[in-house]
């Protein structure tokens, strides 16, 4: 259910930015299937969207560490399409010049750094840029990454030192598809919170923008976020349907329920077709189509 | 002024100027052999937890912040769990998206009787990692220099310390014989020890050259080292610190590449150190140069 604190250019506007992830990313599948770009690991968020979206929509201008799956905090957070896709396949005029490819993406503009491929390193490094300035720093991990001890470690120190910092853990429940509960009995927001703020929750967009504003002023804090991932852990196989829910679709009748269905529907068609024309754009300019 | 107090110094204006230093126990009995200055957390001394792997990534945070960590690892051992994210993170970042990391990380090794992992020097495994630079500074003007160096650049340096350089007063210059049987190129602690063979071994009228290697990474010959060896009849030997299978053989391998002398590696015995004095495995020792000294001529000779 929409909340009333939301307005509507607010509900329209995280729409717009879910829509702006996943029609990237549906575009990316394409591409990447049609072999139209270089066979790098990617690692795409679709059925994650709502995440990174939500949460850009209260922590505007935080600093931002992601790991291997960062498109959607990149796109959310207001980094340019078209750098990305320039990314992805391989250019100099690519967000990381064609070094960071899928998994590793940074942008100076939007504060957000890159990651260097080991599981769960964002969350010690984030921790330590927090104490170093001072300033709201969000880290995003799987709930495969909070596993590692340097992850539990870096919570335990940011508490103990109080760093502005928010823990958002993106739990599907897999490790590639090793389910959680063969790796772990305990979960983050009951026993790796180390006394910070922590809350459990599904990724309905509305839920976490109202726990978003209410650690907002109590930093650190930790948010368990689950989710499904439609498609496959790198690359862009589909194990089928969504396990539980597909949030896309939940959101969007929410949306429509709230008397906003005409609205939604406008933004998805025009983000669908916009996406796409910028997709066929870079691949013509560089003689890929 | 001592080694140590040059690097307490340092510290000292190096957080009154907003730069940090974090480690562990540093307001520990001691405060790391008395380099750190007694300041508090507010003054930038920042006291980590004991995860040493996550403290590693707190130091590259603390540098992406442009707070220019000094980042203390007591021993040198330790670093098999903090070196993960300074070198997949600090020393990578610049070459992956342009973001320079500069952190300076302090690594003091010391002298056996502590076992099996953390004594001695370990700045090999640093020394393969690219965009590192590792320095093993032993004298004041040489732990001055590289700290110019560090500010005045935006790499990320290992610093392999040892603790027999704290009280360390003096400089240590090269020796360059006109005639020389040998030419030695020790690191680290390994300096004293073959500075100390160097002067028993004349006694017995083997005269040797001693060059001093500070700059283990990136490592380029110099004229001077290439004409001491040169003119050495019997070539050289590089003493270090660390097992031979790390910086020492990279280093002999560019002095054999840039002359026509063979260059031999004399380092930790290729075993684990044990508590017991008899057991332990220490830097080579005087007389342990000395005997590679003498076997090499002898082999030349046969």
């Amino acid at each position: 259910m929409i909340p009333e604190s939301i307005d509507t250019e607010g509900v329209l506007e995280i729409f717009r930015k879910i829509c702006l992830i996943r029609y990237f990313e549906l575009n990316l599948k394409k591409v990447y299937d049609a072999g139209l770009m270089p066979k790098i690991p990617i690692y795409l968020s679709v059925g994650q969207e709502t995440i990174a979206a939500a949460l850009s929509m209260i922590y505007k201008g935080a600093s931002l560490f992601g790991q291997h799956r960062g498109h959607g905090i990149y796109l959310a957070f207001g980094g340019s399409p078209a750098q990305l896709i320039d990314e992805l396949l391989g250019l100099p005029t690519g967000c990381a010049g064609g070094m960071g490819g899928s998994a590793s993406i940074q942008c100076p503009e939007i504060k957000m750094f890159g990651h260097d491929g080991l599981m769960g390193t964002q969350v010690p490094i984030g921790v330590g840029y927090a104490i170093g300035t001072g300033q709201t720093t969000i880290t995003f991990m799987g709930d495969a990454s909070a596993e590692e001890g340097y992850v539990l470690g870096a919570i335990g120190y940011a508490a103990t030192k109080k760093a502005p910092i928010l823990f958002v853990v993106c739990d599907n429940g897999l490790s590639i598809l090793t389910k959680k509960d063969v790796r772990r009995n305990w979960n983050m927001a009951d026993h790796a919170g180390f006394g910070i703020a922590t809350m459990d929750i599904t990724d309905d967009p509305w839920e976490i923008i109202r726990t978003g504003k209410l650690f907002k002023d109590q930093l650190p804090a930790l948010i368990n976020i689950q989710t499904n991932r439609e498609l496959w852990h790198a690359g862009t196989g589909r194990d089928g349907q969504p396990n539980e829910f597909n949030r896309f679709n939940v959101t969007k009748n929410e949306i429509a329920m709230a008397g906003l269905g005409t609205e939604a529907d406008t933004i998805e068609k025009e983000m669908e077709i916009s996406i796409e024309t910028l997709w066929n754009q870079r691949l013509q300019l560089t003689g890929r189509l | 002024m001592t080694v140590a107090e040059t690097i307490r110094e340092i510290t000292k204006k190096h957080l009154q100027s907003g730069g940090v230093a974090l480690g562990q126990c540093l307001t520990a009995v001691g405060w790391v052999g008395g380099t750190v200055p007694e300041l508090t957390e507010q003054d930038g001394l920042i006291e980590l937890s004991m995860d040493d792997t996550a403290g590693g990534g707190i130091a590259v945070g603390l540098a992406l912040a442009g707070r220019r960590p000094i980042y203390i690892v007591r021993y040198q051992g330790f670093q098999w769990f903090n070196a993960a994210m300074i070198v997949n993170y600090a020393a990578k970042s610049k070459d992956m998206w342009g973001i320079p990391c500069p952190v300076f990380v302090r690594s003091v090794a010391m002298e056996g009787s502590i076992g099996p992992v953390a004594s001695s020097s370990h700045h090999g495994m640093f020394t393969r990692m690219p965009g590192i630079e590792v320095v093993a500074p032993m004298t004041p003007a040489e732990y001055t220099s590289t700290w110019k160096y560090f500010m005045s650049h935006d790499v990320p340096i290992y610093v392999s310390e040892h603790r027999k350089s704290f009280p360390i007063d003096y400089e240590l210059p090269n020796i360059i014989r006109p005639k020389a049987d040998i030419t030695l190129f020790p690191i680290s602690v390994g300096r004293l020890n073959a500075l100390e063979a160097v002067k028993e071994l004349e006694k017995e009228d083997i005269m040797c050259n001693l060059i001093h290697i500070v700059r283990l990474k990136p490592f380029v010959p110099s004229n001077h080292m290439l004409k001491a060896l040169a003119d050495s009849i019997h070539g050289g030997i590089v003493v270090d610190t660390d097992f031979e299978n790390g910086v020492s053989k990279c280093i002999a391998h560019d002095i054999m590449l840039a002359s026509d002398k063979r260059v031999h590696t004399l380092g930790l015995k290729e075993r684990a150190a044990g508590f017991a004095p008899h057991l332990d495995n220490l830097p080579p020792s005087p007389k342990e140069i000395i005997r590679k000294v003498k076997e090499l001529i002898k082999d030349n000779r046969r």
